[in-house]
């Protein structure tokens, strides 16, 4: 594995397969009593924090601390970072402390890029404006895993605003580089430019792909895109891509439902839907965060090999 | 000051000479080219070897000043110019305040004067404050000491077509130029690169290829129109080129220049995520590279410009989202366009000196610059090698800026002397000032 963890496209399938098998391992951890091992006692992650994602930042601390790491939250707003102070001058400052990884946040694409030239510490992406999110298309990797036997072959549709999501993106490499079989399916404003370039299948039609997936993953809807003139109304968006019942019906009974939160319920997926105990691993994803990044962690802070 | 240029290759497209031949220079002019001259009392400076060809012309700088003197001033951009070997330099307009008044572009060029490293032909404004509303005085300026013939926003497109068919009118009563930054704003909205598959997979929105042909196509009509004489700044796409070749050939008044990046570099520089490769307009594809090397190479592009845009250092050590578009230009355009163009085959060395003299001179009235190097004429020269390699170094750059695109690039080609109305502003690679 590279030293950081900046794209889905810096992992070889054998990374993947190595981030996979150690959550799986971790994850007993977590069925302990006390859910906690020493193995990274002593290193520093500082979860960096420019765009409030409570979920995904809680996520990441409760495993630094499950290894036994300490944690620093570092959230930009009300801190210097908000009164001018660079990127380059919060590394310098992360850097002089001693952090051994920096889990980052930010709203512009590549902003972790610019950080791992800046500092020594291990750089973790955990979402870069509208271009990455490399750990939660592994933690959804991991969520297919337990439900399918092989990744071969997987029928995988990604469904909504493909253009501005880092979870499509990341999902898009690290599924192809699986050898899944991946079909995007949204309004032609909503995907990005030469997206025949990407070894996907493309859809215009959510009903035409439905029944053929083995996992549909919906999007989340920004609702700013409908002001922007992405499409025209919430309520069109609904009926042609939202996944409510009927469409539920349509998906062959071993399909599943994905959503990487947090949802717009009645938007791209009706309540009935995400609630659905056997369709929807919504939950499962949740709690598999936590796992696949205690391993990653775990893997890129070089605890020692772990027996799967 | 009597100086012999002797035995260099003399390139001067103005007269299309292109042979060995020894260039007198006696109070600021050109006293004699050729051989058997009288060179009684004249420093002899040896040539052999090199090239002797007029002094560079830059159409498209920013200097910065005033308003920005810690990214540049006019001192440091005229020195960078010196070494870049050019005498000419225009200043674009969108300085703070904007040079959109007798009295910004007349403290330029007198400061430019002052400095003496270059002569300053100031660009003005077209609208007040380049705000695109209404037209600024342009007479006032056309009729001011500095003497400006060109305005553009450049910076920002001229939005308005009414604005702009209202700016080639009305600078026909001073036979000016227009010159517009071509891009469709409502297409480039919050736009960080070349839209494509780069930039689909870096997650940065994307600026089209169409944002700057529809604004191309746009202003040519509009030139066609109005028989005013318009100016594309840095032409950088393969639509673009042949939307000009087009007009070229059924008579629009239209001249047209490219960048040295633009003609180098492609949308790939970007997956680096370093915003020393952010520019506006963007990086284009390989496709685009080549149609701009080829319209320089038939003179669609009749200049090589810079398109010179320094920054501070803390302006560009952020992410790309929020750093300013701009490269610096003036230290590499000539080394560039000899290894880039001249080496592959694309431009004959004489044609190359043409787009960086001679085209660019045409292109608006820069008095006594780009040739012809002829006995009378002022002697702004440039003196050459055209073999010499050199590897870019951003540390030892004369711009008060370090945002170049090249840093660590190995280059062919390197400036000699420079010589403005018969006196070294560089000599032996080192700035006299
Ligand atoms: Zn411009
Ligand atoms: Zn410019």
């Amino acid at each position: 594995m590279n030293k950081h963890l900046l794209s889905a496209a810096d992992l070889s399938a054998g990374d993947i397969t190595r981030v996979l098998d150690t959550a799986a391992h971790l994850a007993k951890v977590t069925d302990r009593a006390i859910k906690k091992v020493p193995t990274l006692r002593g290193r520093t992650v500082c979860n960096l924090f420019f765009e409030d994602s409570t979920r995904t930042r809680i996520s990441f601390e409760l495993a630094a601390k499950r290894l036994s790491a300490d944690v620093i939250n570092f959230s930009a707003k009300g801190s210097s970072v908000s009164k001018g102070e660079s990127l380059k001058d919060t590394a310098i400052t992360l850097e002089a402390m001693g952090v051994d990884a920096i889990v980052m946040r930010h709203g512009a694409s590549g902003a972790p890029w610019r950080l791992a030239e800046w500092v020594e510490a291990v750089v973790v992406n955990a979402g870069d404006g509208t271009h990455e999110h490399p750990t939660q298309a592994l933690l959804d990797l991991y969520t297919m895993r337990q439900r399918f036997p092989s990744f071969d072959g997987l029928k995988v549709a990604i469904v909504g605003d493909v253009l501005h999501s880092r979870v499509a993106r990341s999902n898009v490499l690290a599924l192809t580089t699986m050898g899944a079989e991946v079909t995007l399916v949204a309004p032609p404003t909503l995907l990005p430019a030469r997206v025949e370039t990407w070894g996907v299948a493309v859809s215009y039609d959510l009903d035409a792909v439905l029944p053929k997936q083995d996992v549909v993953m919906m999007l989340r809807v920004q609702l700013e895109r409908q002001r922007a003139g992405f499409f025209p109304s919430l309520r069109e968006y609904a009926r042609l891509y939202g996944l409510d019942g009927r469409r539920l019906d349509a998906m062959a009974d071993h399909a599943i439902v994905m959503h990487p939160g947090p949802m717009n319920r009645g938007v791209e997926i009706a309540a009935e839907v995400a609630d659905s105990i056997e369709r929807s691993v919504i939950a499962d994803q949740v709690a598999n965060g936590i796992s696949v990044r205690m391993a990653l962690l775990y893997l890129l802070l070089g605890g020692p090999e772990v027996a799967t | 000051m009597k100086l012999l240029l002797k035995g260099g290759r003399l390139v001067d497209p103005a007269t299309r000479h292109d042979g060995t031949a020894d260039v007198l220079v006696d109070d600021g002019r050109v006293a004699g080219v050729g051989t058997g001259l009288d060179t009684a009392g004249a420093e002899v400076v040896d040539c052999d070897g090199l090239v002797v060809c007029p002094g560079l012309v830059d159409l498209h700088a920013h200097l910065r000043e005033p308003g920005r003197e810690d990214a540049e001033t006019i001192e440091t951009g005229s020195r960078a110019a010196a070494l870049g070997g050019y005498t000419a330099v225009c200043p674009m307009p969108n300085t703070d305040p904007v040079a959109d008044n007798a009295g910004v572009v007349e403290m330029v060029a007198a400061r430019g004067r002052e400095v003496g490293l270059a002569d300053l032909f100031p660009v003005g404004a077209v609208t007040v404050g380049q705000r695109g509303a209404e037209l600024a005085e342009l007479g006032a300026m056309a009729r001011s000491a500095a003497r400006v013939d060109c305005f553009s926003d450049d910076g920002l497109p001229i939005r308005e077509a009414r604005l702009l068919r209202l700016a080639l009118e009305y600078t026909r009563a001073f036979d000016a130029v227009v010159a517009d930054h071509a891009q469709d704003a409502s297409l480039t909205d919050g736009a960080q690169m070349h839209e494509g598959e780069v930039s689909a997979m870096l997650g940065l929105a994307g600026w089209p290829a169409a944002a700057e042909d529809m604004v191309v196509a746009r202003d040519l009509l509009l030139a066609e129109l109005t028989g005013g004489r318009l100016h594309l700044c840095h032409v950088s796409t393969g639509g673009a080129v042949e939307l000009v070749r087009a007009a070229k050939a059924r008579g629009v008044r239209v001249t047209a220049e490219a960048a040295p990046h633009h003609f180098t570099l492609t949308d790939e520089a970007a997956r680096s995520y370093d915003p020393v490769f952010k520019v506006n307009p963007p990086l284009r594809e390989k496709a685009d590279v080549e149609a701009v090397r080829l319209g320089l190479a038939d003179g669609t592009i009749d200049a090589v410009a810079t398109d010179h845009a320094p920054h501070a250092r803390e302006d560009k050590e952020v992410e790309w989202g929020s750093a300013p578009p701009g490269m610096l230009g003036l230290e590499t355009a000539l080394a560039v366009t000899l290894t880039e163009l001249v080496e592959p085959g694309y431009l004959d060395l004489a044609t190359a000196v043409e787009r960086l003299t001679a085209g660019p001179a045409r292109c608006r009235r820069v008095g006594g610059h780009g040739g012809p190097v002829a006995p009378g004429a002022p002697a702004n020269l440039a003196v050459l090698d055209p073999a010499a390699a050199w590897t870019v170094d951003r540390a030892r750059l004369a711009s008060r800026a370090r945002n170049t695109p090249f840093h660590g690039r190995e280059l062919r080609g390197r400036v000699v002397h420079t010589i403005l109305r018969g006196a070294f502003t560089v000599r032996d690679g080192r700035a006299l000032r």
